[in-house]
């Protein structure tokens, strides 16, 4: 056994983020390592790198106990990494980045001709014989900028690769040129641990897998005889009681948006969606799937490259969050600290911000009009505050939450984009705005519903689309939207969709 | 071509331009003379500006330059004359001080993570005041090794110009900040600083030590062209060169190096300094022209730079995405 993690421990300020967790690898294979947001995947990856110190447990590297107080040191130890957003530098040329903190030099001066000469050394064999290596990183794609951050870890450290969503911002070409490289390594006996979202590259490169959830070990199993189902059952786990159904599925409204083939390359795969007035469309699927990549398409924060949205007055303008607000959507993102409020503002300035913006710095809205905006949504959706002036980060995350909501609520929006909604907040204010969607939704206004908790899902939506790897794979309407279904539709093999991620 | 080279051809093919334009207008200026008072007025600013293209290419700013220069020409000026000491003593005096404020500033920028606009910001103060507290008045350096021998060495080129010493320092300290820079790991750093912090560390570089390294090298630089003004100007007023931080920046934006670090060539910035040089002989050769048009040649100048370099990063951005 070339690694042999077990009893792993690791406690955060609050969060115990292991909890116990084994893990082993041989030489020569690709050892996939999965689990949901929280589960505990990057603090192993950052125990096993030293980037934090464990609490307690034994990492043994060829039977020698290690812990590794910095990434410097873990790459001497042998375990190189290499992270979803290339770790190199652009702007230095392929054979510095290649080369650097290591080149040779003679009366101090690098010797440039040694340099190019040991970067072309260290590129052979992954087949990037027309890689100039005195150009610049940048010049190059993403793809091979991963392969060459690749060869330098192996250099590098030589026993143990880490690939953390190594493919996330590569096209399907790409991915299997990386995947031909990962092979190859797995063959000269490399020990590979390969982190991702997406199911069909697991199943497609690794020979045993390990799940991880709520920073405990679920299960370690050969590939080869696990199901997706199992799989996927193994990542949700306990989550996956059977929840209530929306009491009454109402008739649908009429249609209201009708987008075609929108899509952008590299993020999401061209889909249909049709939206009705008064309807809240489910948006489920793993992490990385392909959830937010369809909200921020919607919005214009990734503006499609291809596709159209139309309503009754014509095609509506995606281009950017402006246009979209203009054209009567909201968007309240997922990460609500960064994207969402602005902390040192308080409530009032913030639930004003948006509509501020659309009516035009010209016509300022007046303070005692901000006011009362800010009131009553205080009012309306209950937001726990002492005043209106109090500053948006000195609130719960609940009602952080409904001080998104009530901004986008201020523009009056005909479709509302909500990103997990209810993602960190405690159960009382999950249902308060679980029922302010229903609310909502009576009045006539469409929302896109984005949970990775399908009860939630399930107890809000009309319907529900699946996504996986990037497309829309199925929709589940009425008595069909069940957890079952949900997970079935997502553990589906692709083989029978035809498409490869 | 390689993107990374365009700025550098650019601000080249504009120098030429530029010479050939003069030369038509005053076939005089295409003289070994004019060529080396070109050289030897703009010497301190060259100097400085070579520190000023290290600090820049690791993503800062250092804008204590100007005062530094300025308290180097007191600072040698009343230690001759209060002292008995010999100008080469008070020289290496007076570099290790200015070294020493530089790394001073780089240990702070590092410590606080505070921006380098900010504590050099406070160093320009800092040097200033410093400047005024030796003197308030122009002292004139009296030196027989001043008169004799620093301002009146030269090497007469054919055609009867002068190449002074203090031009000779600076095309050699040119030479010295192009090795550095890309000939030696500790430029690699400094451009992987430029290319991003965070990347830079993981990669192994020691962040703090190289941005002492850097600010360092800025204020030896400074105090090197304090030193060469002092040549140049036979005085000490603290005063002077107020400003220079900025025209030391434009220049080093005219030589086609990337303001918010990364990429860039020293020797571009030794032609940046001659662009600014050949607008204000120009005008000095017209005779006619308000001095005043050499800044708004200049702001054009830079203007055109950076443009210039905005619509190279869109198109690197726009090649890559056609080839995914």
């Amino acid at each position: 056994m070339l690694l042999k993690i077990s009893e792993l421990t690791k406690t955060f300020p609050g969060t115990l983020a292991l909890d116990g967790v084994r893990f082993d690898l041989k030489a020569g294979e690709v050892h996939a390592l999965l689990g949901e947001n929280g589960a505990g995947k990057s603090t192993l990856i950052k125990c096993l790198t030293g980037v934090h110190q464990r609490d307690h447990g034994r990492i043994e590297l060829d039977g020698q106990d290690i812990s590794p107080a910095s990434t410097h040191e873990a790459q001497d130890l042998g375990i190189g990494t290499v992270y979803q957003e290339v770790n190199l530098l652009p702007n230095l040329t392929v054979a510095e980045n290649l080369t650097f903190g290591r080149q040779e030099t003679r009366f101090g001066m690098i010797r440039t001709g040694r340099m190019r000469a040991d970067a072309e050394e260290m590129l052979r064999g992954y087949g990037l014989d027309h890689v100039n290596v005195g150009r610049e990183l940048a010049t190059y794609s993403v793809a091979i900028q991963q392969i060459i951050a690749i060869a330098r870890a192996v250099a590098l450290s030589g026993k143990i690769l880490i690939l953390d969503e190594p493919t996330a911002s590569l096209d399907a070409r790409e991915t299997e040129t990386l995947f031909d490289v990962i092979r190859n390594l797995r063959d000269q006996g490399l020990g590979i641990i390969f982190v991702s979202h997406f199911l069909d590259q697991v199943f497609e490169l690794s020979d045993r897998l390990t799940v991880l959830r709520n920073g405990r070990h679920i299960v370690t199993a050969d590939t080869a005889e696990t199901s997706r189902l199992d799989l996927v059952h193994h990542m949700l786990g306990h989550e996956l009681q059977e929840a209530e159904a929306r009491g009454t599925r109402r008739a649908v409204g009429e249609e209201v948006i009708r987008v075609r083939g929108l899509g952008r390359r590299g993020k999401i795969d061209p889909f249909d969606l049709t939206v009705h007035a008064g309807e809240v469309i489910g948006l489920a699927g793993l992490l990385g799937s392909g959830r937010t990549e369809t909200a921020d398409v919607l919005f214009g924060r990734t503006p499609p490259d291809r596709g159209t949205a139309t309503d009754a007055d014509g095609e509506i303008d995606l281009g950017s969050p402006r246009a979209a607000i203009a054209a009567g959507f909201g968007y309240a993102p997922e990460d609500r600290k960064t994207d969402g409020i602005i902390a040192d503002l308080s409530i009032r300035e913030n639930i004003a911000l948006a509509l501020q913006a659309r009516r035009g710095w010209a016509s300022p809205i007046s303070r005692s009009e901000q006011r009362a905006l800010a009131d009553g949504y205080i009012r309306t959706l209950d937001i726990r505050t002492t005043d209106a002036e109090k500053a948006v980060g000195d609130l719960s995350g609940g009602n952080q939450q409904k001080v998104v909501l009530a901004r986008w609520l201020a523009m009056n929006p005909r479709f509302l984009i909500l990103d997990e909604p209810t993602r960190g907040i405690d159960v009382g204010a999950h249902a308060e705005i679980l029922k302010l969607i229903g609310e909502l939704t009576e009045k006539g206004m469409s929302i896109l519903l984005i949970s990775s908790e399908f009860d939630e899902l399930i107890a809000a939506s009309d319907r529900v689309i699946v996504v996986r790897d990037r497309a829309h794979i199925s929709e589940l309407t009425g008595e069909q939207i069940e957890t079952d279904r949900i997970i079935a539709a997502i553990a589906t093999d692709d083989a029978a969709q035809g498409a490869a991620p | 071509m390689n993107a990374r080279v365009l700025p550098l051809c650019a601000t080249i093919a504009i120098f030429l331009l530029a010479y050939l334009f003069c030369y038509i207008q005053f076939p005089a200026m295409l003289s070994t003379r004019v060529i080396g008072n070109l050289l030897t007025d703009n010497a301190y600013l060259g100097i400085v500006a070579v520190g000023m293209t290290v600090v820049i290419l690791s993503g800062g700013i250092d804008l204590s330059v100007g005062s530094v220069i300025a308290f180097s020409g007191v600072f040698v000026a009343v230690l001759l004359r209060e002292t008995d000491l010999h100008p080469l003593v008070v020289f290496v005096l007076l570099l290790a001080i200015t070294s020493a404020f530089g790394a001073a500033m780089g240990g702070l920028i590092h410590a606080l993570a505070m921006p380098s606009f900010i504590v050099t910001l406070a160093g320009m103060f800092l040097a200033r005041g410093a400047a005024y507290m030796l003197t308030i008045d122009s002292v004139p350096i009296d030196h027989v090794f001043y008169d004799e021998v620093l301002q009146d060495a030269y090497w007469r080129m054919p055609g009867g110009g002068r190449l002074t010493l203090i031009g000779i320092v600076m095309l050699l300290s040119v030479l010295a900040g192009m090795v550095l820079a890309h000939r030696t790991r500790f430029g690699t750093a400094v451009f992987a600083l430029g290319g991003g912090e965070h990347t830079a560390r993981l990669m192994g570089v020691s962040v703090g030590r190289t941005t002492v390294q850097i600010y360092a090298f800025s204020g030896f630089m400074a105090g090197l062209a304090g030193i060469v003004f002092s040549i140049y100007t036979g005085s000490g007023y603290p005063l002077a060169t107020v400003g220079t931080e900025l025209t030391a920046i434009a220049t080093v934006v005219i030589g086609g190096t990337l303001l918010t670090g990364g990429a860039g060539f020293v020797f571009g910035t030794l032609i940046g300094v001659l662009t600014m040089g050949l607008i204000q002989t120009y005008i000095v050769f017209d005779g006619t022209l308000s001095s005043w048009w050499t800044k708004i040649a200049i702001g054009l100048l830079l203007l055109l730079f950076i443009m210039l370099q905005k619509g190279i990063l869109l198109l690197g951005r726009r090649r890559r995405t056609a080839l995914g």
